[in-house]
This record gives structure tokens, sequence and C-alpha cells, in this order.
């Protein structure tokens, strides 16, 4: 089955070509049959692929030479061993449970099959992201990735400020990628190979003796990279506008996958990282700094999908927190239960939205529990998840960001407990805006309030289950010896290896995050039950307006930026180079108007220039022949 | 006789034909003046050969007349069409070449 690996990216693709080429005459609902049919054929193989890689397969499967020349060879191959096939079975598998919520989300949508087509390409590339064997593969789905998001994203074009949200993300996408670039021609510089098993081998053993300065710029280019593609300060700030895209497509996108990117590529380079200390600090710290200000921001937010894409970023920024400790299974743990509860919660704010006709402020929601009873359980236990109730699967894996940050730099673990009561409390204010309490919408929308189709429902149900029990592959030490997990990665990943804790500290660290959990979700549950919502002031008008991050790149990056564009516009284009060219132009005609005057038509004149021309003639052969 | 008679001669013909095809009107006029240019330079190639006792220049001169003949033909054929179009062989009223 292995070998078949390439049968994965290739059904997606298939779809897309399919879809993509025929979305004017394939009807709807053939449409979106032909997109998850396709995911589903993935997972099936990705299924196979996981049993043999259980029992200790590990291959490079080659397609073909991409690249060829004597000094470099860089083939199409993929990679199948731990790591790629865990991101396998989450990209399929999750992809495949919003393809099916996407048949009737997007029922109503003329373009619904454009919309299948533009799915099936994402899985595509994101399935080429994780499978490459070398940077470069990993590099086309990167791309790839980003050109479905912006695609995505701007889905209903026909909308001003979708498309500027769309554009926005391509932009600092691409400003992380020049890094990505940079680091990936270091790298190429120092050892000649983009190739892991190469490029690693190098590492460990008989590479070029380099600098410990080169090892941490190259990670400090390709953590560059990952800032674009997973949000991380200073590059985050498209994340929340993409919540203009379709909800299904925030759910995979920007929660489950496309943002995985930048953590996947950590922790598959996790042998370049453990050489690069520095570079490692760096994440840690933009890490927890990321993850604070996200949640500060998403304390006040309104809009249900704002707070969702803030939340993103945060739990992103924890990712990066477990990365900078040298804890990379950590990290892809935590992918692994954040892409569960995530797009549960993304895919219950779509019911959400679906039910109040659109509405999207969850100032004008309330008491939608009753009419809509499984969404309402479902978007709990995905709270109680991301909060990191004990028993669920959130708990475990941010309880284990949190220990590994205990043993590092005490400072980073309080503040990713800081990080981790804001957390509980603006999840848990939002469900309660959002379900309990009284309705505060209007007559209409209290009419149209019902619980979502089957099709929509039973993804729920799935993810939800999937959050409760996804935690325990990872038990902490005190509870079970083996973490199935970590035991599972460990043939590809390399953690920083860390002190040991001893059991009493680890109960006590299990029952401060316990504590603080339930504490803060309490909290946020009383202080929400009857709001009263008043003007912001202060600081909290800062949290508001997302601390004006946003008005100030406009003023340092997109302001300058433009009139410096406007000046080479009027200055080097039109004064200079336009002038050259039309004038060279101007010239020829003003020459050709003044010689068109010797043609007057008049034989006497013509005669006479003939006579004068003939005796020039004859006196300059005259005297070039003396 | 010596030599700068006919020279001069020739010289003088040549000069007349000029002066003529540059300041006439007539269009017939003009074609004699290039006739009398082209017999001008016929008696100075007689006159040399003469002089350095080569035949090669007079046979050249048969060639001249020959091809001043057929010009002449040319040249008259083209006039009277002209004139058939616009009556009159004023060569100020011959410029339909004008830009």
């Amino acid at each position: 089955m292995t070998n078949l690996v390439y049968l994965v990216p290739l059904f997606p693709l298939i779809g897309f070509l399919i879809n993509g080429l025929g979305w004017r005459t394939i009807p709807k609902s053939v449409g979106g049959v032909i997109g998850s049919a396709a995911v589903l054929a993935s997972f099936a193989v990705s299924l196979g692929i996981f049993f043999e890689v259980k029992d200790g397969v590990s291959q490079v499967v080659t397609l073909f030479d991409f690249i060829q020349s004597d000094k470099l060879s860089i083939p199409l191959a993929f990679q199948v061993d731990s790591l790629s096939a865990l991101f396998l079975l989450i990209i399929t598998g999750v992809g495949f449970l919003i393809h099916v919520y996407s048949t009737s989300y997007m029922h109503e949508d003329e373009g619904m099959v454009k919309y299948f087509a533009y799915l099936n390409l994402f899985v595509f590339s994101m399935l080429l992201l994780v499978l490459g064997a070398n940077y470069l593969v990993m590099f086309i789905g990167w791309e790839g990735v980003g050109l479905c998001s912006y695609l995505l994203i701007g889905f209903w074009f026909k909308n001003r400020d979708y498309t500027n949200a769309a554009k926005k993300a391509f932009v600092m996408n691409r400003i992380g990628d020049l890094g990505f670039l940079i680091g990936m021609m270091l790298i190429l510089y120092h050892f000649g190979t983009l190739t892991y098993s190469d490029f690693f081998g190098q590492l460990q053993g008989d590479g070029p003796v380099v600098s410990a300065s080169t090892y941490n710029w190259i990670a400090i280019c390709l953590f560059i990279g990952a800032m674009g593609k997973s949000a991380q300060i200073p590059l985050y700030t498209w994340l929340p506008d993409a919540m203009a895209g379709p909800t299904p497509v925030s759910a995979l996108i920007h929660a489950a996958t496309m943002v995985t990117a930048g953590i996947y590529m950590i922790a598959r380079s996790s042998a370049l990282y453990n050489l690069a200390p520095d570079a490692l600090t760096l994440v840690g710290w933009i890490g927890c700094a990321t993850a604070l200000l996200a949640a500060t921001i998403a304390i006040k937010q309104y809009d249900i999908k704002k707070v969702l894409a803030y939340s993103t970023v945060s739990q992103l920024g924890f990712m990066f927190m477990a990365l900078g400790m040298g804890a990379y299974t950590t990290a892809v743990f935590h992918v692994m239960t954040h892409a569960f509860f995530k797009a549960l919660l993304f895919l219950g704010s779509g019911s959400v939205i679906h039910a109040m006709g659109g509405e999207q402020d969850i100032r004008k929601m309330g008491n939608l529990g009753p009419k809509m009873r499984v969404t309402q359980v479902t978007f709990l236990i995905g709270c109680l998840a991301i909060a990191g109730i004990p028993g669920l699967s959130g708990f475990f894996s941010k309880d284990e960001i949190l220990a590994s940050a205990w043993s590092h730099n005490k400072a980073i673990y309080w503040l990713g407990v800081i990080g981790a009561m804001m957390t509980a409390f603006y999840m848990f204010r939002l469900y309660t805006l959002t379900f309990t309490g009284k309705f505060r919408g209007t007559h209409e929308q209290e009419h149209h309030l019902h619980e979502s189709p089957a099709a929509m429902t039973i993804p729920l149900v799935i993810l939800a289950i999937l959050s409760i029990i996804g935690g325990y592959v990872g038990l902490p030490p005190v509870i079970s010896e083996h973490h199935t997990l970590n035991e599972f990665l460990t043939s590809s990943v390399t953690n920083l290896g860390h002190h040991v804790i001893d059991h009493s500290t680890e109960w006590m660290l299990l029952g401060i995050s316990t504590a603080v959990a339930v504490i803060f979700s309490i909290l946020g549950y009383m202080a929400n039950r009857k709001p009263a919502f008043a003007v912001n002031t202060g600081i909290a008008k800062a949290m508001e307006e997302k601390w004006y991050i946003d008005e100030l790149y406009d003023a340092v990056i997109v302001r300058p930026l433009r009139s410096l564009s406007l000046m080479m516009d009027r200055y080097a284009e039109r004064m200079g180079i336009d002038a050259v060219v039309n004038g060279v132009g101007k010239g020829v005609r003003w020459g050709g108007d003044r010689v068109r005057l010797l043609q007057s038509g008049q034989v006497g004149f013509y005669i006479f220039i003939l006579v004068i021309g003939m005796t020039v003639l004859f006196a300059v052969s005259f005297i070039w022949n003396n | 006789m010596p030599i700068q008679y006919y020279l001069f001669l020739s010289l003088a013909l040549f000069c007349i034909g000029i002066m003529g095809t540059l300041m006439r009107r007539n269009a017939i006029i003009i074609l004699m003046c290039i006739e009398l240019m082209l017999n001008a330079v016929n008696l100075l190639m007689v006159a040399f050969s003469k002089m350095y006792n080569d035949a090669s220049s007079q046979i050249f001169v048969f060639f001249v007349m020959v091809v001043a003949a057929a010009e002449v033909a040319v040249g008259l054929a083209i006039i009277v069409m002209m004139y058939r179009k616009v009556h009159s062989v004023d060569i100020n009223i011959l410029n339909r070449l004008k830009h």
C-alpha cells in the first residue's frame, strides 16, 4: 500500500480537474459527491498506509526526476513515515468531514461545483506538502495551499472586502515564502541537497563543517515562512480577515490544515532545529507572544468567526511555544487535537450562522440551545476541549505543552497558564452569549431558527467524539508509561531532551491546569450570562480594535509603499521612460514632416536637385580618386 | 583645328542644355534640352576619338544615340498621355506627385 502513496494526492487532483473543468455543466449534488468521494478515497489509502507505518514501514517513493543537473538532483518523491502518515490521516479525515458538511452548507450557492474544485485542489496541495521527501516538493505544496487559500477566501468574489481579504492573505503568505526560499537556498548552498534524508544525514554525521550561526540563520529563514503560513507575529493579521470566506473553508484551511503547515515543517526539520538553539528561542517567544496577544483580542470580539479566528492564532502560538522548547511531538499532538476541536467549533458556528440566516454578531444571538440541540452539545464539547477540561483531548495536549514549559523555562510556563486562562474565558463567553440566556435577535430570525440537516450535524458529532477521545494517545507520564503518540512519531521526529519531571510536581501541574480551566470557564459563563453590551473604552476598546495593529501596518508599510509607487509612476515611468520612448517616436515624426516638404511635386525642382546631386557626386569622386 | 574649339563648343552646348532643363516650363522644350545635352556629349566623344585615334568612343556614341532615341520615344508618349488629361504641358501644373 505504501507504494501506492501517489494515489493519495492523485484522487483530489482528479476531483479538482473534473469539477474545475465542468463546473458550469456538472449539477451541484454530483459535484459535491465527486469532491467528497475523492477525499474519502484518499482517506482509505491513508488508513492503509498508516497501518503499515505503524508496523515499522518507512519509505521514500520516487516518482520521477524533477530537477536533474550534475550539481543538483531533486526528484519528485514522497516520504512515507510516521509524521507524514499521521498528517495524512488528519488532512484526509477532517477534510472528508468538511467536504460532507459543505455539500449541505453551500447548497444554495451558484458556484458550488467551483467551490469543490478549489477544495480538492487545496487538499491536493496540502497532501503534497506533507508527503514531500524534499523541501522543494514541500514548497510546491506550500505555495499551492497559499493559492487555494486566496481562491477560497475570495470565493464570493463580487464583494470588494472579501477580495481585499484574499489579497491580504496571499501577500502576507508571500512575504513568509521569501524567508522559506532563502532558507532553502542556504541549505542548498551549504549542503548541496534539499532531500530530507540526505540533509538530516549530513547534519548528524558526515556533512560539511558549518558554523553554528549558519544553522540558526537557516532555521530562522524557514521559520519566517512558518510565520506567514501559520499566522504568527508579525504576519498574523490576514487570518481574522480570512473569515470572509465560507465557514467550511475557515474550518479546513484556517483551523485544521493549512495553518499547521508551519508546525509540520519545523517538526520535520527537527534535526536542523536541534542544532539551532537561538532559532528555537525565537520560535518559542514569538509563539508565546502570539498566543497572549491573540487571546486578549479574542476576549472582546463580537463576531463569532472572529473569536474563533483569534483563538486559532492563539492556539497556533501555543504550538510554536512547544516547538520552541524542542518538544516537536507535543506540538504535533496539539495540532491533532486542535484540528478536531477547532474544526468542530468552526463547523458548529457555520451551523449557527445558517440558522440565523447569515447573522454572525453574537450580540444578536442567545438561547439558541433549545432549537439546535446537536449543534449546542457538540459546540459545548468543543469549548470544553479547547479550554482544557480534564478528560477531553485539549487537556492532554495543552498540559503536555505546559509541562515541557515548566521544565524548560518557568516564565514561559506562567505566560502559558495566563494564555490558558484567557482561552477558557473567551471560549465560554462565546458559548454563553450564543447558546444561553435570552434571544436578542429580530423576530424573523427567531422564526427561522432550526437545527441543521444531517449532512451538517453528523460531521459535528464525529468531530465531537474525536475531540473527546483524541487525547488518549498522549497520556502524561503520571498516568501511563506509554505515550503512544510520542512513541509512534519518534522514528521521524527527534525531540530535544529535557528534564524529567518527578511525579508529585507533575500532579501539581495537572492540578493547576485543571483549576485554571474550570475556574475560568465558569468565570466566562458567569460574566456573560446577563450581558450588557456597553460601548468599550480604554483598554477594552484597544482589545476590540485588535490593538490597532492593522492600522499600524497601514501607516508604516502600506502607505509609504503606495506613495513610493506613485512617485515612481510619475517620475521614473511617465517623465522618464515614457518621455524617452514617446520622444523617439515624436522625433521620427518631426523629421518625417520636414523631409516630406521635399516632395513638392514640382518637376522643375526635381530636375534642379538632380543636377546639383550629379555635380556633387562628380566632385566627390574626383577628390576621392586623388 | 585645335581640340579646344570642339571642347568649348561641346561645353557651351552642354551648359545651354542644362540651363534649358532647369529654367523652361514647357515639358517638350525640356526634352529637347536633354537631347541637346546628349548631343553635346556625342560631339565631345567624337572629338576625343579623333584626338587619341581610338575608335571605341565612336562606338559609345552609337549607344548614346540609340538610348536617346528610345528615351525620347517614351518621354513623348508620357507627355502625350498627360496632355490628354490636363490639356497642358506646363510642368508647374504637373504636380500630382505632391504629398
